[in-house]
């Protein structure tokens, strides 16, 4: 499905990934973590197409085609979704506008008719009650006023509406007390399918308690410096990042 | 943030769209202005001697006056010689049905999307077209005078209503009160007006179309709203005019009254050619709209989407004499490419506990400026009078200008007055977000445009408001590539 040959780029004249390879294929969980700085959520930024970032070299494949060519919109519209790490606030633009024009899109672009209100409003419910989420949400403004947790819901909720093919959690689990965290999990799991495939971006463990990874990828300095199985986390938990960074050296 | 500022500046204009011009024949007096132009006006439109006097006063005043220039605007020098001050359709004689009328004007009407016959059966909503500054046709006129209600244009208020003008015209905006509203006072062409008796509630939006058609003509509109003792009424202003190289003026004056607990609720859509991408062309706007609050619990409230026009220059106020009086100020102003507004508001407190409200929200782009302008003012006597006032600017690219200049004058110790103000430029994170769900960057910014100027759109009644919506992100198209 995604595919990442020696993914290099830098921000502001600055290298941060230093030659980035991931193979990720339908089905399959993949966690990347690492210390702060260390490139995570630069490497999630970039394969959403946000445009403070340069790509000095290297190959990004999405689902046969060249990710790095398209726009932001189309890389959305192609199945691919970001959940922000800090979900920004669109003052006076309701959240059930900003999403029926979000899933209209989707819609279009596979060639479909968009949604009547009804058939929208009918998709949300069932959403919503396949998440347990509060109904109140959909009718305030995009993210405004949200707390920390209701803003990483309403990602996980914008997601379920979406069906993404490959869903990007970036520091999903920051801010979130323990039963946010459970909410979000149980809607990333419940979201799951042999057709989709998900990566979660953390620098914590603690929320692959809930959500249960394939694989685990430790990115240390712009480089995947450890690839292995879910047991990989709970060594780093146990052992703290100085381990990678005392093995660098 | 390069990639933001390459796409706003990749403008390119989406053709005005009601750049057409209607092949009308049209009763044109030669351009220019003097005492014998006002006299041949007045003497076309078979007006009543007073109305004469009126006029050549407000003349001879305007020749002793001088155009202001304290706005923050460039304004080319205007030869009011070269202006023609009087264009109507030379088929006079009123309708008795759309039949009647040519079909060339209906063909306007489709294409400004105001269908009459719709209109007429559609909920409630009564037009008066006035359409080269005579008026056309009226309808529901009918329902209208079963309860006593007057509206009708200008010229047939004269003849039919003569002392409800000669008794209220100037109450609001005298003569000598600004060099425009002296200009319009000596050659106002036509308007509307509208007369709500006591007790009435007028059961359905008002509504007039203003549309500016002959080349080179000036259009100098005059409306009056006289609300008696406990009525309402809702008054809503569209207007739209076809695409001319030349810089067309427009200096039209619109008077409130408002008596004892009466409502008078004033919407205005404006969106007259603002000239191309370049700057050519478009519509000079000076206008003198003010409201008085005469009686005690009486309300007036303004609210505006101003996105067309070359140059705006427009101050709707209130002066609020009776006690307990409200005055409210909603706007929204956006310009683009060269388009210049300078506009907010007056609030006079006069009365004791009288309480206005300002929000204005305005937004740039392209290498437009854009000025809030407000004054409150509190005499001594208004005791425990209330004021709050919010501006806020929003700024698309790098390019465009905004500018807030409040004057607040406080003359009592029991007043508040409250300012808040704030600048913003459009979120490239926000923009960044709606990508990331399928939407594109141009349908974004309109999202995010209009998400910013709700509060002021959700003043405005349910059809106005969704035209309104339409024409934000219309005008900005193109602002982004």
């Amino acid at each position: 499905m995604l595919s990442i040959k020696n993914l290099r780029a830098s921000v502001e004249g600055k290298e941060i990934l230093k030659g980035i390879n991931l193979e990720i294929k339908a089905g399959e969980v993949h966690a990347i973590m690492g210390p702060n700085g260390s490139g995570k959520s630069t490497l999630a930024n970039i394969l959403a197409g946000k445009s403070d970032y340069e790509v000095l070299e290297g190959e990004v494949t999405f689902l046969g085609q060249n990710l790095l060519e398209l726009s932001p919109e189309i890389r959305s519209r192609s199945g691919l979704f970001l959940s922000f790490q800090y979900p920004v606030e669109i003052p006076g633009v309701p959240m059930v506008n900003f999403l029926k024009a979000s899933v209209n899109e989707h819609r279009k672009f596979k060639g479909l008719d968009p949604l009547t209100a009804g058939e929208f409003l009918k998709l949300m419910r069932a959403k919503k009650d396949m998440l347990h989420l509060d109904t109140e949400l959909t009718n305030r403004s995009v993210n405004e006023g949200f707390s920390g947790g209701e803003k990483k819901k309403n990602e996980i909720f914008q997601m379920a509406m979406l069906e993404p093919k490959l869903a990007i959690l970036d520091e999903t689990d920051s801010g979130l007390d323990i039963d946010a965290l459970r909410v979000v999990a149980e809607g990333v799991n419940a979201l799951k399918t042999t057709e989709n495939a998900t990566i979660v971006v953390t620098h914590y463990q603690r929320l692959l308690d809930y959500i249960v990874p394939d694989f685990v990828h430790v990115l240390y300095k712009g480089r995947i410096v450890k690839s292995g199985g879910k047991e990989l986390a709970f060594e780093l938990e146990e052992k703290g990042y100085d381990w990678i960074k005392n093995g660098e050296n | 943030m390069e990639n933001q500022d390459k796409l706003l500046n990749d403008i390119t204009t989406k053709e005005y769209e009601y750049g057409f011009v209607t092949d009308i024949d049209t009763d044109v007096i030669p351009k220019g202005l003097s005492e014998d132009v006002v006299r041949l006006i007045s003497a076309k439109k078979k007006e009543p001697e007073f109305m004469l006097e009126f006029r050549l006063k407000a003349y001879k005043a305007w020749l002793k006056m001088k155009a202001p220039e304290w706005a923050h605007l460039k304004i080319p020098p205007i030869d009011f010689q070269e202006t023609i001050y009087y264009a109507a359709p030379r088929t006079s004689p009123k309708y008795e049905s759309l039949d009647e009328v040519d079909p060339e004007l209906l063909e306007t009407f489709k294409k400004l999307g105001i269908p009459i016959e719709e209109q007429k059966h559609l909920a409630g909503v009564a037009v008066d077209v006035v359409m080269d500054s005579v008026s056309v046709t009226t309808t529901f006129k009918k329902v209208l005078a079963e309860k006593g209600i007057i509206f009708c244009s200008f010229s047939e208020a004269l003849i039919e209503h003569p002392d409800l003008i000669k008794k209220y015209l100037g109450m609001s905006v005298p003569i000598t009160d600004n060099f425009f509203a002296a200009l319009n006072s000596a050659v106002f062409s036509d308007g509307s007006f509208c007369y709500i008796p006591k007790g009435v509630r007028c059961p359905m939006e008002l509504s007039t179309y203003f549309r500016i058609n002959t080349a080179g003509t000036g259009q100098f509109e005059r409306t009056l709203i006289i609300a008696e003792d406990d009525s309402y009424v809702s008054y809503l202003e569209g207007c739209t005019a076809p695409m001319r190289d030349e810089n067309q003026l427009h200096a039209a004056v619109v008077e409130i009254i408002a008596m004892d607990r009466a409502e008078v609720k004033y919407s205005t859509v404006q969106n007259w050619y603002p000239g191309d991408k370049n700057g050519v062309g478009g519509i000079y706007n000076f206008v003198t709209k003010r409201g008085i609050c005469r009686g005690e619990s009486s309300k007036i409230s303004w609210t505006q989407v101003e996105t067309g026009s070359a140059i705006t220059w427009k101050y709707p106020s209130c002066v609020l004499i009776g006690d307990n009086s409200v005055g409210e100020f909603n706007s929204v102003a956006l310009t683009n490419h060269h388009q210049q507004a300078d506009t907010g508001t007056k609030m006079i407190h006069i009365g004791k506990n009288t309480k206005s409200t300002i929000v204005s929200k305005g937004i740039s782009a392209g290498q437009s400026d854009n000025s809030y302008r407000g004054l409150v003012k509190v005499m001594p006597g208004a005791i425990n009078a209330r004021n709050y006032s919010q501006c806020d600017s929003l700024l698309l690219g790098s390019t465009c200008g905004a500018h807030t200049f409040p004057y607040i004058e406080v003359g009592n110790k029991s007043s508040i007055v409250e300012h808040e103000a704030t600048t913003s430029k459009i979120g490239e994170d926000q923009i960044f977000y709606c990508n990331q769900r399928g939407i594109s960057t141009e349908d974004a910014i309109g999202m995010i445009v209009n998400g910013y100027a709700r509060e002021v759109l959700n003043k405005l009644p349910m059809e106005f408001a969704v035209e309104a919506q339409k024409l934000l992100a219309i005008s900005l198209e193109g602002s982004v590539g």
